[in-house]
């Protein structure tokens, strides 16, 4: 039996064939109703994202189930397999178990860490459930999955720091403010990144925006949108006086929007609180000297490319804690995995107990009809517990042999000691 | 006993130093629970080496630079101990910590000299002047702390130093400066009724409220100080930057008036006046 992984994702595949072989529910229906026809495949899993598409199932019969899958994905995606088949990866055993492990702690993820997959991951696996598609191996697998993404999580600093600008602008506004439940923004000019970045802040918490525009019938645009007030160029001085504390700035104006004088002169009048100025604009609105007067804290786009760099790199450096954590997890999986092997013979040793305790019971039935039901209870529990007391040493001795390379022997020996492959069970 | 008390409580506080140094640098929840227990069961150690202390003196155990060094420690950690349950800034122990154990070991290092306790110790008014004051000074002390915190966060956001050590581990400006206020608007009062109760005090034992003794002037000086700090924090919002330059300043002549005064500067609040007797009158 193995485990097999067949997957495309954003190192592998461009795009394009992500979209075209992406699995929607109608597809997964398909893909699901072919399994419940075939023999090949015991378990199944899919798994479909923006950034990858896998196939996890278990089977005894490697390659006539992978042939049937990427065909089927071929057919569903209406794409050659000629085409399709480079551009897959296949991994087996250990090799899937670290790549969906890997998966949902967001180590394969195109920017490290992200938190996302791992919602994506439950939502199909709650799919693959709902399609009675999972048994055993793949529920277990499935839930140290889900384990390991939540240690790697708590344990390393992997999805901590931002690495996007606008996040970064969050991160920095809070080490300043620490709450930004009652600050107020000022959005200067209009633009992608300010707009994001504006949204961001508000997510987290600021419920007042103002939008200077040099004109003003777009700065009454942008305002609607964000549920804030229109103002105009000339009342930015004011604005800073009254009670704006993070200003984002992009317009496109050749000169500084915001002069060192404009602001020191008002910081009197807002009684000192911090200001928090964002310059995105490219060349800069914002004096850079502005940043020398004391509560005033100027970040440029360049400043927060910088801890976006650094947030980045410190990432990388919790991935290999991750790493760590992945792999520890795998040998306790694989070592789960090797219980299965004994668990047959556990469970036949058990029955055949179990059969010579009923005969004997039926037998002795004359010498125990004069007992009552209560002693003749206990009499059942004696001869159980004296059955479990002997069988115990030879399952721990089973348990502890799982996994090492011995254990087909000790696993045959046994069956062979207590003649379990006759089925002529406790007759004797 | 009160020996063991205090070594006791010695070792807890340094134990607990150090594992909030581990802290800072590992960031380990459970290193900060166990040094904060450590810490807390050091305090109740030493709390209880007080009140014996009191007991058998009558009077507070401030009357030598040793038990006031104990006692001033004692101090600081109170407060850190409330602030905590105010605040829940965990970092803070990492700094408060490391600087009250220093001050108790500097106590348990001068040996121990049995004091006369004279009668005129032995004052209600004195108590009162003892335990207001230096609780001010325990709050004063957070609020110099938590301004070398300001100081250093609000340094590495200004020149974009995002990867250092200290930008992800200190907390925000906000909360440095609201802790920094509280200590401020409650030391105050408490080293203002200090200073007022030690007027009676005096009028009560040397009949003279005032006499313009060096430690005297200093607290005056450390007062007016501290008012001026209110003062502007309340009407021009003085705040960040400036207000903890300014707290870490008056902390300064707070410890200058404070082991100055008792070792160098002479005066009746010395510690050589108290044990030999050269007092007023």
């Amino acid at each position: 039996m193995k485990i097999v992984d067949i997957g495309i994702n954003h190192k592998t595949a461009p795009v394009e064939i992500r979209e075209q072989i992406a699995i929607d529910t109608e597809r997964a229906s398909r893909i699901f109703a072919f399994f419940k026809k075939t023999e090949l495949i015991r378990e199944l899993f899919l798994l479909s994202t923006c950034n990858r598409v896998e196939v996890i199932f278990t089977t005894d019969s490697f390659d006539l189930s992978k042939n049937a899958i990427v065909s089927l994905m071929c057919k569903t995606g209406k794409i050659p397999e000629s085409d399709f088949l480079p551009l897959t990866y296949t991994l087996q055993n250990m090799d899937a178990v670290r790549h969906i492990f890997r998966v949902a702690s967001g180590l394969d993820s195109m920017v490290v860490g992200e938190p996302q997959i791992l919602g994506q991951i439950k939502q199909a696996y709650l799919t693959s459930v709902q399609h009675r598609a999972t048994g055993v191996i793949l529920n277990r697998l499935l839930h140290r999955t889900f384990h390991v993404a939540k240690r790697v999580r708590s344990e390393t600093g992997i999805s901590e720091s931002a690495v996007s600008i606008s996040y970064a602008a969050v991160q920095l506004a809070k080490k300043i403010f620490h709450t930004l439940e009652d600050k107020k923004i000022l959005l200067i000019g209009a633009g992608e990144m300010a707009e994001l970045t504006a949204r961001h802040l508000m997510a987290n918490g600021v419920k007042s925006l103002s939008v200077a525009n040099r004109t003003f019938d777009r700065a009454i645009d942008i305002a609607r949108q964000f549920g804030g007030e229109a103002v105009s160029m000339e009342e930015i001085g004011y604005q800073l006086e009254s009670g704006v504390d993070i200003v984002i700035s992009s317009t496109a104006s050749p000169d500084y929007v915001i002069t060192k004088d404009k602001v020191r002169s008002c910081i009197r009048r807002r009684r000192n609180r911090p200001l928090f100025l964002i310059d995105i604009a490219v060349p800069r609105d914002i004096d850079p000297g502005v940043n020398d007067i004391s509560n005033v804290y100027v970040y440029d786009i360049d400043d927060l490319k910088g801890v976006v760099r650094f947030n980045m790199a410190h990432r990388q450096q919790e991935a290999v804690k991750a790493e760590r954590i992945v792999s520890e997890e795998i040998i306790r999986f694989e070592k789960w995995l090797k219980t299965l092997d004994i668990i047959p013979t556990i469970v036949s040793l058990k029955q055949k107990a179990e059969n010579i305790i009923q005969t004997e019971l039926k037998r002795s039935r004359h010498a125990l009809h004069d007992l009552t039901p209560e002693q003749r209870a206990s009499v059942e529990t004696l001869v159980h517990s004296v059955s479990e007391k002997i069988l115990n040493d030879p399952f721990l001795f089973l348990k502890r042999q799982a996994g090492r390379p011995g254990i087909t022997n000790c696993i045959d020996f046994t069956k062979k000691l207590f003649n379990l492959d006759n089925e002529d069970n406790g007759e004797t | 006993m009160s020996f063991i008390l205090f070594q006791t409580a010695l070792l807890c506080e340094i134990l607990a130093s150090g594992g909030f140094i581990v802290y800072i640098i590992k960031q380990k929840k459970w290193m900060f629970r166990v040094s904060h227990w450590l810490l807390f069961s050091g305090f109740m150690f030493h709390t209880v080496f007080l009140i014996y202390r009191f007991w058998t003196l009558g009077t507070a155990p401030v009357l030598d630079m040793r038990s006031a060094l104990s006692f001033f420690s004692w101090c600081v950690i109170a407060v850190y101990m409330a602030f905590y349950l105010k605040f829940r800034m965990m970092v803070l122990g990492s700094f408060v910590a490391p600087f009250a154990a220093f001050m108790l070991l500097i106590s348990s290092s001068i040996p121990a000299k049995a004091i006369p306790v004279r009668p005129v110790f032995k004052s209600m008014w004195l108590t009162i002047h003892v335990f207001s004051v230096f609780i001010g000074i325990g709050l004063f002390t957070i609020a110099c702390l938590v301004s070398i915190m300001y100081l250093i966060q609000e340094y590495h956001i200004k020149k974009k130093k995002y990867g250092s050590f200290y930008f992800s581990r200190l907390p925000s400006l906000a909360t440095l400066d609201e802790i920094n206020y509280c200590a401020l608007i409650y030391g105050f009062p408490f080293l203002t009724i200090g200073i007022i109760s030690g007027c009676i005090y005096a009028q009560c034992a040397f009949g003279t409220y005032w006499q313009w003794d060096p430690k005297e002037v200093l607290s005056l000086i450390t007062w007016l100080l501290y008012a001026v700090l209110l003062h502007e924090r309340l009407t021009v919002g003085w705040q960040g930057r400036k207000a903890a330059i300014m707290s870490i300043l008056c902390f300064l002549v707070i410890m200058i008036s404070f082991a100055g005064t008792g070792l160098f500067l002479g005066g009746y609040h010395s510690f050589s006046s108290m044990n030999t007797g050269r007092m007023p009158k």
